[in-house]
């Protein structure tokens, strides 16, 4: 059976934290540059210029892109014919996301929820296990910013409200955000399972590339649908005006009750930053 | 298109002269505040307690800086979303303050108190932590540092890049996206 040890596993979550905090991903980049080029709003181009501008700064400077490094969620996936060595995976995990932060000069942001004490080291991570065949171990980082996330939601919806119901509620949630999360935003949408199933499947689609569509054709055809809609509403980046309020909607199924129908909206900011790595 | 105009952030008399949707570039000397920051002020003026820095006349800026790495200034700093502080700020501008920087709409409570102080929103672009970085000169703490990075630093900035989001007489540009939609 394949072994592997937990210092691999710490180095390798923090070098995942030092390149995912400073820039965006690359398919990020370049959404923002189409976006640039397409814009008819002069302010709107003028920011996203300015967003274009910040991310050469930020790799010049070596400081990160947004100062909102956010909480680190990890997505791990472990093949079942694997062994973990050295130790708890999960303290790894911490151990790994610690000294990424520390190292990279990054915002400790994550704090205890009532009493509002920070615990200085930007742990714990937000971790999502799953095992899946095979020997190797992937982890994926997504450090999230919270403007974004706390303009999120989710509604069990009633199976009458069906697809129309689906579009409302995502469309609905995309005003509310308004100009608060950061526009252009990454619209991630789970539809079924149970409550925390629909979170979660929103919040994995956000790891997609942005601009990939679904496979299922149906559901692609919703993402468009959606994406031209919310495009539609004219809120623009930093939701002062334009054509560009998403660079993309995402949407992630999974089958559910007979009695319900949940539905969640992740927005993710124009920051996204997922790194991966295989061991 | 408005051409980006420079201004001076004690120039009071000429912060109350821009105009919803203006260009500009600040230099100066703001003061940074953020959730924790906000909390606290409030609370120490409630108990009639002094504030440990000046708050008639000055910018306040929504940021949560990164810790500053060998040989910056200041690590990345773009602005935080502007309505968690909604529920603080009249009581602020009532105070003196002078404007508000930050990200994102405001509430109308916040906007009819702008227009009552002649007081001025601006927008500093979200996401764009290290550009503003680039344009902060000197930063040292004044207050409350026990809070970590929402703590309160003074800046001193140069051509720091803005929009006017609500002016002094209370035109909001997130209003005037609104109605056109």
């Amino acid at each position: 059976m394949k072994e592997i040890h937990t210092d691999r596993i710490i180095e390798a979550v923090e070098q995942l934290c030092i390149d995912a905090c400073l820039v965006p991903s690359d398919d990020a980049i370049k959404a923002l540059q189409t976006a640039e080029k397409n814009e008819t709003s002069i302010l709107a181009k003028e920011v996203l210029t300015e967003l274009s501008k910040n991310v050469s700064i930020a790799k010049n400077l070596r400081i990160p892109s947004c100062q909102d490094t956010g909480m680190a969620v990890i997505f791990l996936e472990i093949g079942q014919n694997l062994r973990i060595t050295g130790g708890n995976l999960y303290q790894a995990i911490n151990e790994g996301v610690r000294r990424g932060y520390e190292k990279g000069f990054f915002r400790k942001s994550v704090l205890s929820p009532i009493d509002r004490k920070n615990t200085g080291d930007n742990t714990p991570a937000v971790i999502h296990t799953e095992i899946c065949d095979g020997d190797i171990v992937n982890i994926t980082l997504m450090p999230k910013g919270f403007g974004s996330e706390n303009m999120s939601r989710l509604k069990m919806l009633t199976p009458a409200e069906g697809l129309d119901g689906i579009k409302n509620f995502v469309l609905e949630t995309v005003n509310m955000a308004a100009g608060n999360p950061c526009p252009p935003i990454i619209v991630g949408t789970g539809i079924g399972g149970t409550m925390e199933k629909a979170a979660l499947l929103a919040k994995k689609s956000l790891l997609r590339e942005i601009g990939s569509t679904n496979p299922d054709t149906f559901l692609a055809e919703i993402e468009s649908e959606l994406l031209t809609s919310i495009n539609k509403t004219g809120i623009g980046p930093q939701g002062l005006g334009g054509i560009t309020t998403a660079l993309a909607v995402h949407i992630e199924t999974f089958p559910t009750h007979i009695a319900g129908l949940p539905v969640a909206v992740n927005i993710q900011c124009h920051a996204v930053r997922h790194r991966q790595a295989t061991l | 298109m408005n051409t980006r105009k420079s201004i001076n952030a004690d120039n009071t008399k000429e912060l109350e002269l821009l105009k919803c949707g203006d260009l500009v570039l600040l230099d100066g000397f703001i003061i940074t505040g953020r959730d924790a920051a906000h909390k606290r002020i409030f609370e120490l003026t409630k108990r009639n307690m002094p504030l440990p820095f000046k708050i008639k006349d000055q910018l306040i800026y929504y940021t949560g800086p990164c810790p500053s790495p060998p040989g910056h200034v200041i690590g990345s700093c773009g602005p935080t979303t502007s309505s968690r502080m909604d529920a603080y700020t009249p009581e602020l501008l009532d105070l003196g303050l002078k404007g508000m920087i930050g990200k994102g709409p405001r509430s109308k409570q916040v906007i009819d108190s702008i227009k009552k102080n002649k007081a001025i929103y601006f927008a500093a672009t979200g996401g764009a932590g290290a550009l503003i970085a680039s344009c902060v000169k000197g930063c040292s703490l004044i207050a409350f540092d026990d809070l970590g990075p929402e703590a309160v630093y003074k800046l001193y900035v140069e051509q720091f890049p803005l929009i006017v989001a609500i002016d002094s007489c209370g035109n909001s540009i997130y209003e005037i996206v609104d109605s056109r939609n």
